[in-house]
């Protein structure tokens, strides 16, 4: 089925548990140590695996001898590439967005060629850990070096060294003559460029560039698996997805789908990182031959080399505006690192890159371009930070230049309901301008400065989506009730999934218990990502309850020998509307406890395909200090303000909002992959990559605006990725504010910092 | 007639840089089947890679959505998410 | 090689157990004991995530080893909540919805009752300063560190009551 409710249920002042901010229900397992994540799993007879990986950024595999490491006794399997099925080029959906299942094959486990330092080229299972690295060691690799390009603007050029001999740039007409590491080309348009520009009393250009930064989760990578004589497996593993792991298992080692079975352990942060597999194919085709189970987990080194980071850029942007502040004209050019393979957001980059404003004229191109670094994953609304952080910065610029306060130029170019967005639909029940009121008004915009301190303001966009979710809802024969639903729980979703079902039901939250089952025990859903569990897979969840509600409804009915349409559902209780009959309310646990009389369980099942997600805006405001000695930026204070539609459990969307101001504000100030001229990642540990500490931080204050979308029962739009669009530009305009000239190259760490000082006297 | 507007650049490329159709269709699936027709093998990319966005809302894989004779349809890049 | 017979108190218990030399006293109380409340979040002591006490004093377990646990006292988050009734800490991070993933939770816990033994009143910047050692990618530390205020000041009723 595909679709939705058409009545939304807007109106606040009858929802009892929406809105409400109860104790998670997983919570206890998570403070006690209890809850079990993917490496706290373990197997009668369990073996420990290790991934052999590339040392070399670009090189030829001339040849691999694993004889002497399977020879060491306690190494139960060696697996390379020739252990895997040469998938040819296809391109398949799994969960979320098309991926190519020849380039994820050679990504888990390199063939002919390494394209990354840390990429894989074998794995060992063995007894222990100590006999598994010993084998390591014993496997010989013979590389034929090959010259690298690590940087995107440089990979671009024709003399650069190919990644891949026979890639010819997409989306070029006529198509290039000659291979290139340009994957792509992405273009919008709309109106007269040259007019626009013409009709600018201003015009301001600037480029700036942002480096790789990786999602960071806590928690690496980690799973055991495990697979019979027959082909029948079965996988525990730390994921965004249960049903994008056993799709991309069953595919990269050429199983029947329904002989996989993936049991989701809890996942300690994804923020889109784990939307694919690294380690799970690996496991599986090491117990292939071993006969036992497999554990693989990644040391924090190997998540850094060989996982997703996001792309480094390069950006130039060039915006015309007349005097009193109405933008005229865009010019847009990004250049997004792809990594090994193709793929990197350049394409929603290009969408989201002006989503913000209402402009008749524009230009936005953008490139996709592969090198020699790991290759990217999603990252919290894919794309959108960094083309944001020169969009935004050149606003700023001329809000300065003008002398326009910088909320009120974007009051005056943002988009509202009816307009067409610069990506083509038109917008319908958006919360910009309400966002930016709500950051105007909020008195942090008014708060006086120290001195020395600067103030940014920044905004940003993301589309959230929908998608295919299954949930089901059991009611027990006490009343009480299970929710099933296959979508991992990253950030708190449990909570919301039962406040929504207990919202229907009429109960308090705690009478329903939510469950993220495995594959073999609910029907598909996409993985947790793009914003859509609590969009999507709520919708499920409230269709279902409301199934069981019509089915309890039936059964009073039957009960009190009247018409279904003479009962009502209220708080929890059916209720008598037949004048002719003088009953008391039947409640939920009394009709649960009559359930075998009146036509067996109680429960539904509902699967659907969740379309009409609603994008969502957010406006935040940063100020800063910054010691001119040291060139240390610290963030003062901060607040985020965001459309939420209208938030299920108000702390967890609060909780979405701080965590990606911070991972924002840590990419705009210090974070960044450190690439040698050797093209080996140094910086490859939590010492120095430096992720914002408790210490580097104010309390981020988040500010909910609720603008409801209609197409979800209660008016929940997605709300985990928008917080990330706008932190960089709003620390980088706040700088800009400190010092008096802007800084477009992140990140804006100390030295560079300093070292601007230094330039500018 | 659905007035269909392109503007993912994988749709302008198999069209030819064309970005406006009329289309005779009341649901996607007879939108896809008609593009298709006109533009063979475009079908099968805009099942692989377009997201249809129906009077402001996006939808993707929905063959049974509704299209009014006024709609708005605009073919845009699939959008995936962290 | 040959491993080590250790013998240690964990969470008031006497334990047994063999470990190779080099083995982290991370991966023994997890591998050997099954205590997997304690993280590994990165193996070089820079996430916090393998936080645990030994004789009153806040370690990374993954840079201990397992052999220095000898006639040690440990304390892990397993042990925290005692007479089936959790430690105000853990109440206050579930009241604050202070924990996202959860991963990160245990080592946080460990450290902020660690900061509340010695010292029962700290301010935001001194939570902030001793919690600097524990990564959290989730949350941006904001209700993490309202929740350990509230605890120490839910803590410091009780004790003047």
């Amino acid at each position: 089925m595909t679709d939705v409710i058409d009545k939304p249920k807007q109106d606040g002042p009858d929802l009892k548990v929406v809105g409400t901010r109860p104790v998670r229900p997983d919570g206890v397992d998570k403070v006690t140590g209890r809850a079990a994540f993917g490496a706290d799993y373990r197997l009668p007879g369990m073996l420990t695996g290790r991934i052999l990986r590339s040392p070399h950024p670009h090189a030829r595999i001339v040849s691999i001898d694993t004889t002497k490491a399977k020879a060491l006794a306690g190494v139960k399997a060696v697996v390379t590439a020739a252990d895997f099925p040469d998938l040819d080029s296809e391109e398949y959906e799994a969960g979320e967005s098309a991926a190519d299942i020849r380039d994820l094959s050679l990504n888990v486990m390199a063939r002919h060629k390494v394209l990354y330092d840390g990429h894989a080229v074998a794995a060992v299972a063995a007894t222990s850990a100590s006999v598994a690295e010993e084998a390591l060691g014993l496997i010989e690799v013979v590389y034929e070096v090959l010259p690298h390009v690590t940087d995107v603007v440089e990979a671009m050029s024709p003399t650069a060294p190919l990644l891949h001999e026979g890639m010819i740039t997409q989306g070029v007409t006529p198509p290039p003559t000659r291979p290139s590491n340009i994957a792509k080309r992405f273009a919008s348009q709309r109106g007269d460029l040259e007019a626009g520009f013409a009709a600018a009393e201003v015009v301001i250009e600037d480029s700036f560039t942002t480096q790789a930064v990786h999602q960071g989760y806590i928690e690496p990578h980690a799973c055991v698996a495990t697979m019979t004589e027959d082909g029948q497996s079965v996988v525990w593993s730390s994921s965004q997805g249960q049903f994008m792991v056993r799709t991309y298992c069953a595919k990269l080692l050429g199983l029947e789908v329904a002989d996989v079975r993936v049991i989701p352990a809890e996942i300690g942060g994804g923020f889109g990182g784990k939307t694919t597999v690294y380690l799970e194919p690996v496991a599986l085709a090491l117990s292939r031959i071993s006969g036992a189970p497999v554990k693989l987990v990644m040391s924090r080194d190997e998540v850094f080399r060989a996982t997703g980071p996001t792309s480094g850029t390069a950006i130039t942007v060039k915006i015309g505006a007349t005097r009193d502040g109405r933008f005229t004209a865009a010019q847009v050019e990004l250049k997004y690192q792809a990594g090994a393979f193709p793929g990197s957001p350049a394409g929603a980059a290009v969408m989201t890159a002006l989503a913000c404003y209402d402009l008749e004229n524009f230009s936005i191109i953008g490139w996709d371009v592969v090198t020699n670094t790991p290759k990217v994953a999603a990252y919290r609304a894919p794309g959108a930070p960094m083309v944001a952080f020169a969009v935004e910065g050149v606003i700023d610029e001329l809000a300065r230049n003008l002398g326009i306060d910088p909320i009120a130029i974007r009051e005056l170019n943002g988009v509202r309901d009816g307009m067409k967005a610069s990506y083509g639909p038109t917008f319908r029940n958006i919360g910009f301008q309400e966002t930016l009121q709500a950051a105007r008004e909020h008195p942090h915009y008014s708060a006086p400065l120290a001195p020395g301190e600067g103030r940014g303001v920044a905004a940003g966009f993301w589309f959230n989506v929908g998608g295919e979710s299954t949930a089901a809802l059991h009611l027990n024969e006490d009343g009480s009730a299970v929710v099933v639903t296959g979508s991992p729980d990253i950030g708190g979703s449990r909570a919301s999934m039962a406040m929504m079902a207990a919202e229907v039901l009429g109960v308090g939250a705690d009478r329903v218990r939510p469950v993220v089952a495995d594959t073999a025990s609910i029907g598909f859903s996409m993985l947790t990502g793009g914003s859509r569990t609590t969009f999507a897979t709520g919708m499920a969840v409230t269709q279902a309850a409301q199934k069981v509600v019509e089915s309890l409804k039936a059964r009073a009915a039957m009960t009190w020998e009247t018409g279904a349409e003479h009962v009502a559902w209220e708080n929890g209780q059916a209720i008598c509307l037949d004048p002719a009959k003088d009953v008391k309310a039947l409640s939920l646990a009394e009709l649960a406890a009559n359930a075998a009389r009146t036509g067996g369980p109680i429960s539904a099942e509902v699967s659907l395909n969740a379309q009409g997600a609603g994008p969502g805006f957010g406006v935040h405001i940063c100020d800063v200090a910054i010691d001119r000695e040291t060139g240390h930026v610290a963030i003062t204070r901060y607040t985020a303000v965001q459309d939420v539609g209208r938030a299920i459990h108000p702390a967890y969307v609060e909780g979405q909002i701080q965590g990606g101001a911070a991972q924002g504000i840590g990419w705009a100030l210090n974070e960044e992959y450190v690439f040698g001229d050797d093209g080996r990642m140094q910086n490859s540990g939590f010492l120095d990559y430096r992720m914002p500490v408790a210490s580097d931080l104010p309390m981020i204050e988040a500010v909910m605006v609720e603008v409801p979308n209609p197409r979800h029962p209660f008016g929940a739009k997605g709300v985990g990725e928008v917080p990330i669009v706008p932190p960089l530009a709003a620390v980088a305009n706040a700088v800009r504010g400190a010092l008096g000239f802007r800084m477009a190259h992140l990140p804006l760490s100390p030295p560079k910092v300093r070292a601007a000082l230094d330039r500018s006297g | 007639m659905a007035q269909v507007v392109a503007v993912s650049s994988d749709v302008l490329a198999f069209t030819g840089g064309e970005t406006r159709f009329e289309v005779a269709a009341d649901t996607v699936r007879r939108l896809i089947l008609a593009l298709d027709e006109r533009f063979p093998g475009l079908g099968d990319l805009i099942e692989r890679r377009v997201a249809i966005a129906i009077d402001g809302e996006i939808h993707r894989n929905a063959w049974g959505a509704a299209l009014r004779p006024d709609s708005e349809v605009v073919l845009i890049d699939r959008i995936g998410g962290g | 090689m040959s491993k080590v017979h250790i013998r240690a108190r964990v969470n008031g218990d006497p334990v047994e157990f063999l470990a190779e030399q080099g083995m982290t006293l991370l991966d023994a109380l997890r591998d050997e004991l099954g205590l997997t409340g304690a993280k590994e979040g990165c193996g070089s002591g820079d996430c916090g995530a393998c936080s645990i006490m030994v004789d009153e004093r806040l370690v990374c377990s993954c840079l201990m080893l397992a052999p220095e646990a000898e006639g040690r006292r440990i304390e892990t988050i397993e042990g925290m909540a005692r007479d089936g009734g959790l430690h105000p800490l853990q109440r206050k991070f579930l009241e604050h919805a202070a924990l996202q993933c959860g991963f990160c939770t245990p080592g946080l816990l460990v450290a902020a009752k660690a900061l509340l033994d010695q010292n029962p009143d700290p301010t935001e910047t001194e939570t902030r300063f001793w919690l600097a050692g524990n990564l959290c990618r989730c949350t941006g530390y904001d209700k993490v560190i309202r929740a350990v205020m509230d605890a120490a000041a839910e803590l410091r009723q009780a004790h003047s009551a």
